[in-house]
């Protein structure tokens, strides 16, 4: 015993401050039970009693409302589409549905079978009420433990309007942070867990009953196993098309960050050119092509280059060609590569002119000294853009290549509204410009596939989040946060 | 070196100066023809008109084939006004006003929440900063299709989309999803309050200001550039999303669409009719000419946010 102690002061990782940390929580929170005043220990069972005990009355009665609220809540199991919240929702995680549905004694009816999908839905809800109860059971026996010391030390303990005011001032944050956190838990994190617990089901569209309710059951690492195993006709597809349009998502992602990034200073070094008159007028031109909005000039390139549109009937009438060429892939027959290169030359007229935004703002604020210093060495114009002007926009601009890749990779718009994935994509089938998003949306909106569209997502992220956590931790910006302030 | 070498060496020097201008000029002037094309091409197709018969001046139904148009006219905008649109009348109008109502409310909610969790987080000092910090950026890895379905399922859950008998809740629904994410978009505000000295806060706290007075006495007077970015990227959002108005309001749902849902339509999907291009051209142009104005007018200020965006990421 002695022994494992000595290892572990040794070397003290991250599991073992952890272990640490949690002991020490479990100590604490056995010494507020011993140490506190008979209206600690009842508040362990009755949220407020500490409260009320020191005469903290309005606080004491929102605990106390807060905690039979939640227990109502989980004993009556409200119902809302025949789906029940409450303890019966964490029961029916289990999921399965009930075909056909219930006999229900007292109207002597069969009930109607719950959506498996609310099932889970309300599931989860229901859990998050349980952590919410478990943080305002531990938050009370708190507050009730702090006005114990603050009589200790012979201070009254504070009022609701002293609390009240704290919020504004020590607490500020809390008050602030309330509204933003509790809108990403309801709409950011609980719809996130909702689409992983997908991934794990056997949930697309088919699995309806009589009465067009949503069942399905839980399906394991299944639906993970079916995308390289290649069974039934949706894994064939699967099996088939996963690798390329995985490795056509990441030569996207590559050659539509680092076009736009270099096209972007390229144009920034040519506006800021010394002596260039008129920089004013060509920034606006190329500033219009970001203030309207996408679908617009996405839509409007559609057409432009579509196979009836102005630039095939150029080509046409000069005769370079006897048929429109296919430049988007919005025929099935039309060249792959073709509408591959055509999307990166599009979503290059889209991003130079943002990238050259940003980069003009840095170009100026290089340091004079360093071009003089070069001048002086006698190197050329070319030597000093690679070693002076292009090292010191990369170093600052780190951050906003890895969220620019990233976005890159997530870029549905692009895609769906030039292409719509095409050429030869049919129902859940990718095409040949698909990324993993637009199949995505393609498996689950249009198609129904939402186990299969969820395990898609859940590879997206590990993707996208490997290549984030490797570069960006490593990035200056996020290390030394602080030193700019 | 003679005296006569110099202005030669000089003369020559400005010589290649003055072809390296002019050569700028002219890649600069090719770049921007190319930029504009698909913009003046929209801007002629709204403008088009055919004629007919008795060669008078009518509205076109066909899409453009022709860069230039033989004819022009304001028959589109006219036909636009009064566009019924899979049996909803003035539908146009309705996509227009939709998209106002959205986007003027998302601006509000989005702007408060954004500038109180950077300012949160620039700031102030507590506990759950950093791991906050980590749960936003991890959040922003997911694809945003991912949630978007789940919070159709929720919205619709609770009747807020695809509700038959209140269709007009699918516009609450639209709000609350646009806003409900925004607090979690606040690096580049925080990239500003950042650069705001911290004296600023240690000296009125000593001075006995609160944090909440600190905050709109002191930083908010100083903020006004990331104010109006910040309002300005949440008003423009709504004109510009596509994707997740389409999902959450519904694709049958045609009084309640937003414009790009509505103009979107117009050619494809369920009820796409190619041959309203030139309407849907002169729609681009009715929504393109506020947003574009906005953000020439605003110019400055974007510039700015995107320039802090670049360091912050």
């Amino acid at each position: 015993m002695a022994n494992k102690v000595k290892t572990v002061n040794k070397r003290p990782n991250w599991f073992v401050r952890t272990g640490r940390g949690i002991k020490d929580w479990f100590v604490n929170f056995g010494k507020r039970f011993v140490d506190g005043s008979i209206g600690t220990k009842l508040s362990h069972f009755i949220f407020g009693a500490g409260n009320l005990y020191h005469g903290q009355i309005i606080k004491g009665l929102l605990y106390l409302v807060l905690q039979a609220g939640i227990i109502v809540f989980m004993v009556l199991c409200p119902e809302v589409n025949h789906t029940p919240y409450g303890w019966k929702a964490l029961v029916n995680l289990r999921l399965g549905g009930s075909e056909g549905g219930e006999f229900d004694p007292m109207t002597g009816e069969m009930t109607l079978p719950s959506d498996d999908k609310l099932r889970l839905l309300f599931g989860l809800v229901t859990i998050a009420v349980i952590i919410i109860f478990i943080l305002l059971w531990l938050s009370n026996i708190k507050s009730s433990y702090k006005a114990d010391m603050d009589v200790k030390q012979g201070k009254k303990p504070t009022t609701f309007v002293e609390d009240l005011k704290e919020l504004l001032d020590t607490r500020f944050h809390l008050l602030m942070l309330t509204p933003t956190m509790v809108a990403a838990l309801v709409f950011t994190l609980l719809p996130t867990i909702f689409m992983i617990c997908m991934a794990f089901t056997t949930y697309n569209d088919f699995d309806m009953n009589a009465q067009g309710t949503v069942l399905f059951h839980w399906n394991g690492f299944n639906n993970f196993i079916y995308m390289f195993s290649g069974q039934s006709q949706l894994g064939v597809e699967l099996k088939a098309r996963f690798l390329p349009v995985f490795g056509w998502t990441i030569i996207w992602a590559i050659f539509a960050t680092f076009t736009c990034y270099f096209g972007g200073i390229i144009l920034a070094i040519l506006i800021n050119k010394k002596g260039l008159k008129g920089k004013k007028v060509f920034r606006t031109l190329f500033i219009l092509t970001i203030a309207i909005p996408q679908f617009i000039s996405l839509l409007a390139v559609r057409n432009l280059l579509g196979t009836y549109g102005p630039i095939n009937s150029m080509i046409k009438a000069f005769g370079w060609a006897k048929d429109s060429i296919g430049f988007l892939g919005l025929a099935d027959g039309d060249s792959e590569i073709l509408a591959k290169v055509m999307v990166i030359v599009v979503n290059m007229w889209l991003g130079i002119p943002y990238t050259m935004l940003m980069t003009s703002g840095i170009l100026m604020n290089i340091p004079a000294d360093l071009y003089e210093a070069g001048t002086v060495d006698g190197a050329s114009k070319t030597k000093m853009f690679f070693k002076i002007t292009l090292p010191y926009v990369i170093f600052i601009t780190t951050p906003y290549l890895i969220s620019s890749f990233v976005g890159n990779i997530n870029s549905f718009n692009t895609i769906f509204l030039l292409t719509g994935g095409g050429p030869g994509y049919s129902g859940y089938k990718a095409g040949g410009t698909d990324l993993l998003v637009t199949w995505l949306y393609k498996l689950t909106i249009e198609n129904g596939e939402y186990n299969t569209g969820a395990v898609i997502g859940i590879l997206t992220f590990i993707i996208t989040a490997t290549i984030t956590l490797i570069t960006y931790t490593r990035s200056k910006a996020f290390n030394e946060e602080d030193t700019f302030q | 070196m003679s005296s006569t070498a110099l202005p030669q060496k000089h003369r020559s020097q400005r010589g290649a100066r003055i072809a390296s201008l002019a050569a700028t000029y002219v890649v600069l002037s090719i770049l921007a023809l190319i930029w504009i094309i698909p913009i003046v091409y929209i801007i002629l197709a709204a403008f088009s008109a055919t004629r007919n018969a008795s060669d008078e001046i009518v509205g076109t139904a066909q899409a453009v084939q022709n860069f230039f148009p033989t004819a022009f006219g304001i028959q589109n905008f006219a036909n636009l006004f009064t566009l019924t649109f899979n049996g909803v009348e003035y539908a146009f109008l309705r996509w227009m006003g939709n998209t106002l109502l959205v986007s003027v409310v998302c601006c509000l909610i989005s702007t408060f929440l954004v500038l109180s969790v950077a300012y949160c987080m620039s700031k102030l000092r507590f506990r759950m900063r950093k791991p906050f910090m980590k749960f936003t950026m991890i959040m922003g890895l997911f694809p945003g299709f991912m949630s978007m379905i789940a919070i159709y399922f929720l919205l619709k859950s609770i009747g807020l989309s695809g509700n038959m008998e209140h269709p007009e809740l699918s516009i609450l629904g639209l709000i609350i999803s646009y806003s409900a994410g925004a607090g979690l978009g606040f690096q580049v505000a925080k990239g500003f309050f950042d650069v705001l000295p911290n004296s600023l806060v240690e000296s009125a706290k000593l001075d006995g200001c609160s944090n909440f007075k600190i905050f709109l006495k002191i930083i908010l007077p100083l903020s006004k550039p990331i104010i109006i970015y910040t309002m300005l990227m949440a008003f423009t959002g709504p004109w510009m999303d596509f994707i997740f108005a389409k999902v959450i309001i519904g694709s049958t749902n045609t009084a309640y669409w937003t414009v790009s849902v509505g103009l979107y339509s117009l050619l494809y999907g369920e009820y796409g009719r190619p041959e309203l291009f030139t309407q849907f051209a002169a729609g681009c142009v009715m929504v393109g000419i506020p947003i574009t104005l906005l953000f020439m007018f605003l110019q400055r200020y974007y510039v700015e946010g995107v320039t802090a965006g670049a360091v912050k990421g």
